[in-house]
């Protein structure tokens, strides 16, 4: 493999850790359009570094992009204040604006700029390995790999230092204010990271897909675990996965990695949501159809206990014509009699069919309850 | 001579682009103001995002450039997305939020992918990706006006039509589902009027700003009304004065794109009715405000005044 190549994976590899670690906040706090509505809105910010800078990989871009990543959320939460929108038009009338705001400005001054606002928007993996970082002359490996490491370290740092307060902050806001932490700090400082974040990343995979980077990998740890600590570790394997397999697609097709690498999360997020226990598609289905046994059997034996002893029982309880009592269908019948004659909850005596001790307080406890 | 035909000719577009604008405004403001009541807004972005894998296998499959047939194909798209949002909120204990955001980013990751594929094909060039993300307003011929028309005035006919039972829906779901309205029905109805109305304006305005396009008409329109008919035809009104108006402004200096300038035109009105309309707006509220503070002040005063002579 070239050097070029693995260097294009570690770039992949190392965004999209760095994304899926306060991704899972996000996920967790319901807040993740945040993420779609800083990519765009930081638009207008870089548009203005780089009229100052010239230069699209300058850190002055990262810090001025940020900075209106911030001033989105300012926004939003100054508009949700007043009482007179709701959260959801709130992020979708700020974002919309700042971006059409960053259009403008790139259009009037089109003529005497360099900057492309599908670099901005779709990004090109291929050729982020192309921006090198050269110290003392020598060339020391791509810039985008160092900033993206770097705000990987700053995101892990900010996590594991404060790891108790955002903890509490994400699942009990008040129970944080009243043990003195302050939620609103914790939410600004993860909006700045995650704003910053999204900077870094939209040189490589551009603002659109890099929410797919930060909400991907966590939703799809979120249906595997219950556990915050688990949850930020898988969604950082998964992220890792997404990059890799994505890589793997879409080189030999010759496609947009950033766009392989989106796909490849859909894919791994719906073979995930199929197979996981318990929460599954498959796990799901399965106990429907149990549960749909389950109660049939549990009819059964209370019909049966409510005739048990009464004149009429014989008649009730005749196997042949069991279905008519119960109003179903003669081979449903007969599935639910075998059914129950397996689990030992009714036992056969010519053709009717005798609860056992073990049917009679199944029908008591359905009944009591 | 030459001089006064080309104004005309000038004329002649600009009105057709405007007529575009407004009816596009028109059509997304009223369907618009549905989705903000449920407190959907953002559904909007996420099946304009979801549309570019659409647009993009019907181009792969068909081979033509024809506006209907891309449209047709970002319809089922941004469809699919949208029923794929519900099913994930309806199957697993994710939430509505991280749903869209999923659906939105890979939708659009898989139309980038399918793109990257006609382009190395050498069959198309990037310029097809930039109109649906900027859109191109200016490009509006006739027969897109009329597209829009027709298409447009279905989904109104049929918003109309079902008028009672949409309100139910919005306003009290549980209820329309106890007295036998097939809500989930109504509800993928809904989604698929939003989705007429949202693949319609991805020519003007483009994937990214198509969600101020439905949102801020129906926000603006709220704040003036409690009632769903005047803030469907408030929002109609808005959005059409917002297409008209950010078209004409964007046309009378070079450099201003069509589509921001109206996003912006809807957003300013947005700002102007949260400040200055009656009863919900700022200023009202401040007054109403400090008069409560008069009033509470003289009732305070009152009640003090007793205890006061006594203690005197």
């Amino acid at each position: 493999m070239q050097i070029g190549n693995l260097e294009i994976i570690l770039i992949a590899v190392t965004t999209a850790s760095a994304c899926a670690l306060p991704g899972v906040f996000l996920v967790l706090r319901r807040m993740t359009l945040m993420s779609d509505a800083i990519s765009h809105a930081i638009l207008p910010g870089i548009v203005l570094a780089f009229f100052l800078t010239h230069n699209l990989s300058s850190p002055l871009l990262i810090l001025a992009a940020g900075a209106t990543g911030v001033l989105t959320v300012v926004f939003v939460e100054l508009l949700q204040k007043t009482k007179l929108v709701k959260e959801d038009a709130a992020i979708g009338l700020t974002f919309p604006a700042l971006f059409s705001i960053g259009v403008i400005l790139i259009s009037r001054h089109a003529s005497n700029i360099h900057l492309d606002i599908d670099a901005v928007l779709l990004g090109e993996l291929a050729y982020a390995p192309l921006n090198r970082l050269k110290v003392f002359g020598s060339d020391i490996g791509p810039i985008s790999l160092y900033v993206m490491g770097g705000l990987l370290i700053l995101n892990l740092a900010f996590i594991l230092i404060f790891y108790k307060e955002l903890k509490l902050a994400t699942f009990d806001a008040s129970l944080a204010v009243t043990l003195g932490l302050s939620p609103v700090l914790i939410h600004y400082g993860l909006m700045t990271l995650v704003s910053m974040t999204t900077v870094g990343a939209f040189d490589a995979v551009g603002s659109i897909l890099v929410v797919a980077l930060i909400v991907g990998p966590p939703v799809t740890a979120y249906l595997m675990t219950d556990s915050l600590s688990r949850m930020l570790i898988l969604s950082v394997i998964i992220g890792s996965v997404n990059a890799v397999t994505g890589y793997f697609l879409a080189f030999p097709l010759d496609v947009s990695i950033a766009g392989s690498i989106a796909v490849m999360t859909l894919l791994i997020f719906v073979t995930v949501f199929m197979i996981v226990p318990n929460r599954g598609l498959i796990a799901i289905a399965r106990r429907h159809i149990r549960q749909k046994w389950e109660f049939a059997q549990t009819m059964l034996v209370i019909h049966l206990f409510n005739h048990e002893g009464l004149p009429e029982a014989e008649a009730e309880s005749e196997i042949a014509h069991l279905h008519e009592h119960l109003q179903w269908e003669p081979t449903f019948a007969s599935r639910v009699v075998r059914y129950a004659l397996n689990n030992r909850y009714v036992s056969q005596n010519a053709a009717q069919l005798i609860l056992t001790d073990r049917g009679r307080t199944i029908a008591q406890r359905a009944l009591v309850q | 001579m030459d001089n006064f035909l080309f104004l005309t000719r000038i004329d002649y577009t600009l009105i057709v682009v405007s007529l575009g604008a407004a009816l596009l405004g028109t059509v997304s403001g009223a369907l618009g103001t549905y989705a903000v009541l449920r407190r959907q807004s953002l559904l909007g972005d996420a099946i304009s995002h979801a549309a570019l894998p659409g647009i993009a296998v019907a181009f792969l499959l068909t081979g033509s450039k024809t506006p209907l047939i891309l449209v047709f194909g970002a319809a089922l798209a941004g469809w699919l997305g949208a029923l794929a949002i519900i099913s994930i909120v309806r199957l697993t204990r994710i939430k509505y939020d991280s749903a869209l955001a999923l659906v939105l980013s890979t939708f659009f990751g898989i139309g980038l992918v399918l793109y990257s594929l006609i382009q190395r094909s050498g069959n198309a060039n990037q310029a097809g990706l930039d109109t649906f993300i900027f859109g191109q307003a200016a490009t509006i011929l006739k027969r897109d006006v009329i597209t829009i028309g027709i298409l447009g005035g279905i989904a109104l006919i049929t918003m109309l039509i079902l008028w009672k039972e949409l309100k139910l829906l919005i306003f009290d779901e549980g209820f329309a589902a106890s007295i036998g309205f097939p809500t989930r029905l109504l509800d993928i109805l809904l989604t698929s009027l939003l989705v007429i109305a949202i693949v319609l304006g991805l020519q003007a305005v483009g994937a990214v700003l198509m969600s101020a396009m439905l949102i801020a008409p129906a926000v603006a329109a709220r704040q003036w009304t409690n009632k769903l008919n005047l803030m469907v035809l408030l929002a109609a009104a808005f959005g059409a004065f917002a297409g008209v108006s950010g078209t004409i402004i964007s046309s009378s200096t070079t450099g201003l794109p069509t589509g921001p300038m109206i996003i912006l035109c809807a957003t300013l009105f947005v700002g102007l009715s949260i400040v200055f309309a009656p009863n919900r707006g700022l200023i009202w509220d401040t007054i109403r405000q400090r008069k409560n503070r008069r009033s509470l002040k003289i009732a305070a005063g009152r009640l003090l005044e007793e205890p006061q002579q006594e203690s005197e």
